[in-house]
């Protein structure tokens, strides 16, 4: 029997993602990946899955789908508000960071994201989904990934795996860091701004505009003066750089980013905080954080007792 | 020569060449490059998730759980890549280029500039032996150089929305393939039908960093008629 959901409403950015495909940037393949890992990795363990197995995330309002085949455990993590459809006709509020089962006729109503971006759904045994290179990312600009590197559609059919685990409900505990302060660290062009940008930079508020998505953040704020020069020779590029171009206003490279680039960098976001800030949206103020290796590394440590 | 290893983030280091952009500085990227692959690949090295090589720089991505910046400078440091002979698998690669008005959009522009007439543009693009400097930006795009000097011309003003897959591009002294359509303010001079990337096929790019490039005239017939081998 084959085990499905029809997408009724494909949501505004649905995508397979896992940890992301690597080794290939010098190619220009960049990693692509989970915007939030701990969100995604949570969805994974709530239905007892391997954390790396390929999960689908969304951004803002999800996929409705509806379930066709044998019973199942689903989960959705994030801060999310969904609904459970029953065949019947009767409606369950969802609760997110918490296993359920569905059954045949079913579907699940992924409204939107509360105060975040970023949600994933996992299926216990996983959705059968192909990799390529090695990971089942999607990159939609280069249309690399399952579901030929492209966005749910009305009507596709997600298959997923049956698994014989014995289904197991689990709840996480899970809240979002609620302030709004990054942690950077310096880049690697940070002497091309003006002294006085720097001490803006890394003190004064920045807001989240609209032209944010997988490939990058643009921030509205103080105008960063370039002493030295608006371009640098075009240079590899690593998630989480700050960039600024021409205008003078940040732009934070994100999983999507290009492989490589030529402006200035005047900050690198520390892993830590990075699921933090792919879940602000727009219009939120956030502030940079100024901080040293050791100090990031040892966030890192602290990061990952989370998982 | 590797003159400086900074940080970028916790999650990454950079090996910065000096300033210069040319071959010989991008060849020393590309064996230190070749070098990071290998000790990958043979897994004398654990934690690195991804190396990308540009004109003057090597930059080195790791999982910050696995291996710490430090220990991958140790690495580095303590190695004397410079002196390893890795096999030479850099190739030379026959792109067919056509010239037809219909792709060359900027031709007039580079006539003006160059001073130079069509025929002339066109045999002086042909006789180069471009030099893979990286790839990248987008999935397979070669950055070439070094094109005769009297073709070097500055960025479009304004860059165009919408740059056809294939179109060729010329700016300073650097030629590029766009492998995807996307916007962009190179001074097009013709279209390849070569697919230079497919992410289905086990050799993902044709080109690599370090690789070769001869272009080879078609008319618009061929071009139509062009079907990857």
């Amino acid at each position: 029997m084959n085990n499905y959901f029809k997408v009724l409403r494909p949501g505004i950015n649905s995508t397979f993602q896992d940890l992301g495909r690597f080794g290939l940037q010098h190619l220009g393949i960049v990693a692509s990946g989970c915007m939030d890992q701990l969100s995604f990795c949570n969805s994974n363990k709530l239905v007892g899955n391997k954390i790396s197995e390929g999960a689908l995330e969304f951004a803002y309002q999800g996929p409705l789908l509806e379930m066709n085949g044998e019973n199942a455990l689903v989960a959705i993590s994030g801060k999310v508000n969904f609904n459970l459809i029953k065949k019947n006709g009767e409606t369950i509020k969802g609760k997110s960071n918490e296993s359920f089962q569905i059954s045949n006729g079913d579907k699940i109503d992924i409204l939107s994201t509360i105060n975040s971006v970023y949600g994933y759904f996992s299926i216990l045994g996983g959705f059968k989904i192909e990799e390529v290179k090695g990971s089942v990312s999607t990159l939609v600009k280069a249309k690399i990934g399952p579901n030929n590197g492209n966005k749910l559609k009305i009507d596709d059919k997600i298959y997923f795996k049956k698994s014989n685990q014995t289904n197991k409900l689990k709840k996480i505990e899970f809240d979002f860091d609620q302030d709004n302060v990054i942690r950077v660290m310096k880049g690697l062009q940070v002497h091309y701004f003006s002294k006085n940008s720097q001490d803006h930079f890394f003190s004064k508020e920045y807001k989240v505009t609209k032209l944010t998505d997988r490939m990058g953040m643009r921030l509205e704020g103080v105008k960063l003066e370039n002493i030295v020069n608006k371009n640098i020779k075009s240079e590899g590029i690593t998630k989480g750089s700050i960039q600024v171009p021409g205008d003078g206003q940040p732009i934070i490279l994100l999983s999507d980013h290009p492989t490589i680039g030529g402006y200035p960098k005047i900050a690198n976001v520390i892993t830590a905080d990075y699921d933090k800030l792919v879940q602000k949206t727009p219009g939120t103020i956030i502030k940079f954080k100024l901080v040293n290796l050791s100090i990031a590394e040892n966030a890192f440590q602290d990061y990952v007792r989370k998982f | 020569m590797l003159k400086k290893i900074s940080n970028i983030g916790d999650c990454g280091i950079t090996c910065d060449f000096g300033d210069e952009v040319n071959k010989n500085t991008n060849k020393e990227v590309i064996k230190l490059f070749n070098f990071i692959q290998d000790s990958v690949n043979r897994r004398k090295i654990k934690g690195i998730l991804n190396y990308t090589p540009s004109y003057n720089k090597l930059i080195i991505n790791f999982e910050l759980g696995q291996i710490k910046s430090n220990e991958i400078i140790e690495f580095i440091k303590s190695s004397d890549y410079s002196k390893i002979n890795l096999p030479e698998n850099t190739k030379t690669v026959e792109i067919p280029i056509c010239y037809d008005e219909e792709f060359a959009l900027d031709i007039k522009r580079l006539e003006q500039k160059t001073k130079l007439n069509f025929k002339e543009i066109v045999s002086k693009h042909l006789e180069t032996n471009f030099f893979v400097y990286m790839i990248g930006f987008v999935p397979g795009q070669p950055f070439l150089g070094d094109l005769n000097k009297n073709l070097y011309h500055d960025r479009l003003d304004t860059p165009r929305i919408r740059i056809n897959k294939g179109s060729v591009g010329i700016v300073e002294k650097f030629c590029t393939i766009y492998t995807f359509e996307s916007p962009g303010g190179w001074n097009i001079i013709g279209r390849t039908p070569f697919e230079l990337f497919n992410i289905n096929k086990t050799n993902t790019s044709i080109l690599s960093p370090g690789d070769t490039v001869k272009f080879e005239s078609i008319s618009k017939k061929e071009f139509t008629l062009f079907k990857n081998e």
